[in-house]
């Protein structure tokens, strides 16, 4: 088949593609857990700490001021990224989960009276199940589920049918981490704003893998992490619209986000910061910058191009194998197999893999309510990344099938 | 193609996997527990009759990977009319041979027991082999909650 990008070049950029793991070729394919960092963002870390650095938002000297304009460089291109109106809407957190918790607390606990209800779906990681729980604990709120068909995809009557007066947020993963569904999230926000309720999207797995335009979704949170953007680890995003953040209450408080302090009363500072409470991540917040540079000139319209062939040509291998099934078959998905193996645990599956050299995530995926849906204590999954091959797919084929020989 | 990993995978643990000894309900347990490895989502119901301090009958149920399996099912007939003192002491020493704190290579007071010895080699694998035996002295001291490995 004719392949969309050219992979052996970008390899190139990811110096960790070359290391060994017992003995063989690393075959890295648990990009849904982290994806590894190429070299201009590696090389971005080093510059900001050699050169750089020092706080932002303070000091009048000259590292200060460099090491604001970089961070604050950096949200402009995340702002870029993801079409927001403005980059008082991007938000710097610690990751996904952070973020979601972020919109519970501030959001959540400001807005919810008793019996209300936030709206969530069976398909969600524990990020997008447990803040809520918390919020449902704190204000009296109720949490409601849209259940999932086999496929893996949300059946939408059943949305719609938990979408009532009584709605005061939906929260929703646009791609799954432990299935690869794509949600129908524009019809899901479109539906939700029928009714006046604000929707948040989790980001976590589809922003690695395909163009988000929040301006084009509509979408009233998007919340994302920078690790599995090929960025460091300890940045995330909150998008949000701004009439929204600037109705929010402060979330954490502490420096950068007040305005004046005395012993009375605070002011709290305008938007981003009034959420950036303490020294933010600032060589990552930098990073993520440069992670965020280097995905467009690849363009991520080449990069989903790219990885659905990847995904449909390991799905065709993979369904070779008369004992293995396939957890997670929506019609729109995202380069995630998720797997078992007849008489074969996850765990056995993931240890033999990783003797051959190749990475795959094997347990629940943090999402225990999917697993127990489809009656299986774990999975074993392999999540794509634009910088694997399909050779790759070939080595874990093989590996799988030796598997199976090996425990008869 | 896997011969390093023998270590951890040998015939026995294939063996006690395929066919996993004393797999069964056991009607007249005088203790019952529910394990539960979080990590994994692994769960074992283990099944115990103890007469006058002595382990008379060890059973168990539940899905878990073929070292959990294994270990489960090579603990139902190791303990097997054993004092509940000696299977604590026995839980003791597996456990460190597992983790690698007794670092020996010959384990003659465990039997077959010794074939999970190279879980030491694979910190991420260790609470699957030690997923039974805390259950197990979670019967033994007639905890009523579930058990879980974190």
């Amino acid at each position: 088949m004719t392949l969309s990008l050219d992979v052996a070049k970008i390899r190139q950029d990811f110096p960790i593609l070359n290391e060994t793991i017992h003995g063989r070729p690393l075959v890295y394919l648990d990009n849904a857990a982290s994806t590894q960092k190429p070299k201009a963002v590696l090389d971005t870390l080093r510059h900001v700490y050699e050169h750089d650095y020092a706080n932002v938002h303070r000091g009048v000297h000259t590292l200060s001021q460099r090491s604001t304009d970089l961070f604050e460089g950096a949200r402009k291109k995340v702002k870029d990224f993801i079409n927001a109106r403005k980059i008082e809407e991007i938000i710097f957190v610690r990751g996904t989960t952070e973020a979601v918790n972020l919109v519970a607390q501030s959001y959540g606990r400001s807005k919810l009276q008793p019996g209300d209800e936030i709206l969530i779906t069976a398909m969600e990681h524990h990020s997008n199940i447990v803040p809520w729980q918390i919020l449902c604990q704190q204000t009296g709120a109720v949490l409601k589920v849209a259940p999932i068909n086999l496929s893996g995809e949300i059946i939408m009557e059943e949305f719609e049918a938990l979408l009532t007066e009584r709605t005061k947020l939906v929260s929703v993963v646009h791609m799954s981490n432990a299935l690869g569904t794509i949600n129908p999230v524009k019809r899901i926000i479109e539906l939700a704003h029928s009714k006046g309720v604000p929707v948040m999207l989790d980001g976590a797995q589809a922003i690695p893998h395909m163009v988000v335009d929040v301006q084009d979704l509509d979408c009233d949170f998007y919340a994302f992490s920078g690790h599995k953007l090929c960025g460091p680890s300890g940045i995330g995003v909150l998008y949000g619209k701004e009439a929204l953040l600037k109705a929010m209450p402060p979330w954490q408080g502490g420096g950068d986000m007040i305005r004046m302090v005395t012993f009375d009363k605070t002011e709290y500072n305008t938007l981003p910061y009034k959420f950036e409470a303490g020294t933010p991540a600032i060589a990552e917040a930098i990073g993520l910058g440069a992670a965020v540079d280097y995905l467009q000139t690849i363009g991520m319209d080449k990069i989903a191009e790219y990885e659905h062939q990847l995904l449909e040509y390991a799905t065709t291998k993979a369904l070779e194998i008369p004992s293995l099934k396939v957890i997670g078959t929506a019609k729109e998905k995202g380069a995630i197999l998720g797997f078992t193996l007849h008489h074969i645990h996850p765990h056995d599956i993931g240890t033999m893999l990783d003797q051959l050299g190749i990475a795959v995530r094997a347990g629940h995926h943090c999402a225990m309510p999917v697993m127990d849906f489809f009656g299986v204590p774990a999975t074993a999954r392999a999540s794509f990344s634009f910088y694997n091959t399909t050779e790759e797919v070939d080595t874990l084929i093989d590996g799988i099938k030796q598997i199976i020989e090996v425990f008869g | 193609m896997f011969d390093e990993i023998r270590d951890l995978y040998q015939e026995v643990v294939f063996d006690h996997n395929r066919n996993p000894r004393n797999f069964r309900v056991m009607e007249d347990a005088t203790r019952k527990i529910d394990g539960f490895n979080p990590l994994c989502g692994d769960r074992i119901t283990l099944y115990v009759k103890v007469n006058d301090n002595v382990i008379e009958d060890v059973s168990f149920q539940g899905s878990g990977c073929a070292i959990s399996t294994a270990s489960a099912s090579l603990m139902t007939e190791i303990v097997r009319g054993h004092t509940e003192e000696e299977t604590h002491g026995l839980f003791d020493l597996f456990h460190k041979i597992v983790t690698g704190e007794d670092s020996r290579t010959n384990f003659d007071e465990l039997g077959k027991l010794a074939v999970l010895a190279g879980v030491r080699a694979y910190p991420a694998r260790v609470k699957c082999a030690t997923l039974a035996w805390h259950s197990l002295e979670a019967a033994l001291k007639e905890d009523e909650e579930t058990v879980s490995t974190e």
